[in-house]
């Protein structure tokens, strides 16, 4: 079902115009994704917005008192509560409405999270908040481990990951388990709209915010964060990752619209998924002779969730 | 302001009902909360005036009581007025959350129906809770009646929301022997509750589009000290609050509040310190005691938090022995919460009372008026012979 947002057009002149919602000056990392995403969300919604985010590197790198990053109404909590949080805003504003008590300015919610915040410690608070249908746009930050405290596993991390806490040892080679399928379990609350983005494809990504804030309930966005520290690569490749991400079907850029299952990009060619790994620091041990089978192992888990995602998008009922 | 009596109208009301008729005619803006034994009836019964439109609150029924607790800050920051109920194992998953509800100086007010912590599992009444968290930063009322219940619902949204606090204010009452026992309990006319409470101005609301906030900011070793002083102060001011706030109701209603509720004390050589609905049984023991010719009294702990401790010691003062009766399981001091408050306010004004320490009711046990005169039966020995003998000791513990 397209909405009259979904083909508004992303005027990339009127972008550049726009003053940055979050300010230059916070203490993200150089070469880190997360700003980047975060900025072209914000400048995808013309309307007033209010941030919440859980602990997490974004929160620690723009909020750090007597200063802060955030020109819009921003809010920190705790780490496994945002969802709560800015449905308990949601709700305030909602009520405060309908009660005649503020003017009704059209606000969005939009909540940043990392992939610890969403997949792991706060997974019961959005799941509830999702079944309760609040109005608000989710965005998780996923670099597929934790790093805000130093590069541990999340149920984001992909098996076979070197992390602190799968350290590639002796008798275990870094991650021992699969990865959480978070966007897919999202889509199952059946709320109007979960997509996964990725930052090199802006306008794919600032189209699905669009798309997403114009819904009458939760959406969700699950946006591939790449991580120099934490994935071990130069800072200056995040963009070059975020498109290898999709490229080798890692990622796959995808949608469902009320209910309806849609592919944005399919890769002409699907490059092997050994060019994602020796991309980064993180998958080393996976490429060293001897350790073959476990790189097919990681081209087969990512062949069989892309044929799954294939046949869910060929069959939309 | 002139005084004057409002009459309201009588109704029988277990203590749950008791709270959500006053949380009716607050009609906050935000409610979010989960049920839970003994609470339940509170979420049930306001679930129904939200159903029936009866307010025009927001209610979110939440998957859990940090879930409560979370939305509440949220809508509390944006500026809402905010409500919630909870108890025993629900506080304790709040517990993280209580703090960051007074970091910010939300003016949230939580009904706490009191009961014990597992294990073993247990759904009846302890004051464990409360008092797990009683240095939170939120205010402590607890309730003798069903009635005060209600009475302090009312006047805990003035307290929390009054400039010289701006703290959340948890009320608490006994689970079960409150919660869900009929008492004929007045209930206010609306326009009087409405009237009472006045309209809530939020100080800094996050939905101020044009003046934006950046609410919890982290700060470390440079700034997170001077984060914490306010609180100390804000609890300072609360105590006078209290009272004021506590004077203005029975200003109204003819029912009159304080920090703390002295039965039978001024010329009393012994009494016994109790919060919570079993100062009722106290009441009874002091006329026995009384029709005995033993000069026994009590004082009443309504404001746990901030500790009312000028009051406690100058109405304790010159009593020979005192006993301070606890509701709660807690480990490894030498004595429980209350008596360490007690022994302190009494210790830093220089009054040597002697002092013991009686842990009743675990678990919802009834404690009847006849086991209370024998604790003022110790005391009176103790008085004679001016020896305490144990501090600590158990009252109603089978062998």
């Amino acid at each position: 079902m397209a909405t009259a947002t979904e083909k508004a057009k992303i005027n990339l002149k009127e972008i550049s115009n726009q003053e940055d919602k979050l300010a230059p000056g916070h203490r993200l990392c150089t070469g880190c994704a997360e700003s980047i995403i975060v900025r072209q969300v914000l400048h995808a919604i013309s309307d007033p917005v209010i941030v919440a985010s859980p602990t997490g590197c974004l929160e620690v790198s723009t909020g750090v008192f007597p200063f802060t990053a955030w020109r819009v109404p921003w809010i920190h909590n705790a780490f496994e509560n945002v969802a709560s949080t800015i449905a308990g805003v949601e709700t305030a504003y909602r009520s405060l409405v309908k009660q005649g008590k503020v003017k009704d300015k059209g606000i969005k919610f939009v909540v940043f999270a990392g992939d610890g915040a969403t997949y792991d410690i706060g997974f019961q608070w959005l799941s509830g908040v999702l079944e309760r249908g609040h109005r608000i746009l989710y965005v998780c930050l996923n670099n597929e481990a934790y790093m805000n405290t130093g590069i541990q596993r999340s149920g984001a991390t992909p098996k076979g990951t070197w992390t602190t806490t799968t350290p590639v040892g002796k008798v275990f080679l870094g991650k021992q388990e699969n990865r959480k399928d978070l966007t897919t379990i999202v889509a199952a609350h059946n709320i109007p709209y979960v997509a996964q983005v990725a930052p090199h494809a802006w306008r794919d990504l600032m189209t699905k915010v669009k798309k997403a804030v114009a819904c009458d309930g939760p959406s969700f966005l699950n946006a591939i964060a790449p991580c120099p520290r934490g994935w071990r690569y130069d800072p200056k490749d995040t963009i070059a990752l975020s498109k290898l991400a999709a490229e080798t079907c890692v990622w796959p850029l995808y949608e469902v619209d009320h209910g309806i299952w849609r592919l944005n990009n399919k890769p002409a060619e699907k490059k092997p998924v050994v060019e994602w790994l020796k991309a980064q620091g993180r998958f080393a041990h996976l490429l060293r002779p001897g350790n073959e089978v476990l790189v097919d192992e990681f081209q087969q888990a990512v062949d069989r969730d892309w044929e799954k995602l294939q046949r869910l998008c060929e069959c939309p009922s | 302001m002139g005084s004057f009596r409002v009459k309201g109208k009588v109704k029988a009301l277990e203590g749950d009902n008791a709270v959500a008729e006053a949380m009716r005619q607050i009609n906050p803006d935000v409610v979010a909360a989960y049920p839970i034994t003994p609470q339940t009836e509170i979420v049930m019964t306001f679930s129904e005036f939200v159903a029936d439109g009866l307010v025009d609150t927001e209610f979110i029924a939440v998957e859990s009581e940090h879930a409560a607790l979370s939305a509440c800050i949220g809508a509390a920051a944006a500026g809402a007025r905010t409500m919630t109920a909870t108890c025993g194992p629900g506080l304790a998953l709040m517990w993280e959350m209580l703090w960051i509800a007074s970091g910010w100086r939300l003016p949230i007010v939580m009904a706490v129906v009191n009961r014990a912590f597992s294990s073993p599992l247990n759904i009846l009444c302890s004051h464990d809770d409360s008092m797990g968290s009683r240095d939170a930063g939120w205010i402590q009322l607890y309730a003798e009646t069903q009635q005060e219940a209600y009475d302090n619902t009312i006047q805990a949204v003035r307290i929390a929301e009054h400039p010289d606090v701006l703290l959340p204010v948890m009320t608490c009452l006994d689970g079960f022997v409150l919660s869900h026992t009929l008492e004929p309990v007045e209930v206010l006319p609306d326009e009087e509750v409405r009237k009472f409470i006045g309209v809530y101005i939020p100080v800094y609301p996050l939905i101020n589009i044009e003046h934006p906030v950046t609410y919890g900011a982290c700060a470390f070793s440079d700034y997170y000290f001077e984060h914490k002083r306010p609180l100390w102060e804000a609890m300072g001011k609360a105590a006078k609050v209290v009272a004021d706030i506590g004077r203005e109701y029975g200003n109204l209603t003819g029912r009159y509040y304080g920090l703390v509720d002295a039965y039978r004390l001024d010329d009393a050589e012994i009494a016994i310190v109790i919060l919570g609905a079993t100062a009722g049984a106290t009441r009874v023991a002091v006329e026995k005691m009384r029709q005995h010719g033993i000069k026994a009294g009590m004082l009443r702990l309504r404001c746990f938090r901030p500790f009312p401790a000028e009051e406690v010691a100058e109405m304790l003062r010159g009593k020979k022995a005192v006993a301070v009766l606890e509701r709660v399981a807690f480990f490894g001091a030498e004595v429980a919460p209350v008596f360490l408050d007690v022994a302190t306010a009494l210790y830093l004004r220089g009054i040597h009372t002697q002092l013991v320490n009686y842990i009743y009711g675990l678990g919802g046990r009834d404690t009847t008026p006849e086991q209370i005169c024998t604790v003022f039966q110790d005391l009176a020995d103790i008085a004679r012979t001016g020896k305490a003998g144990p501090i600590f000791r158990y009252l109603g513990l089978r062998d």
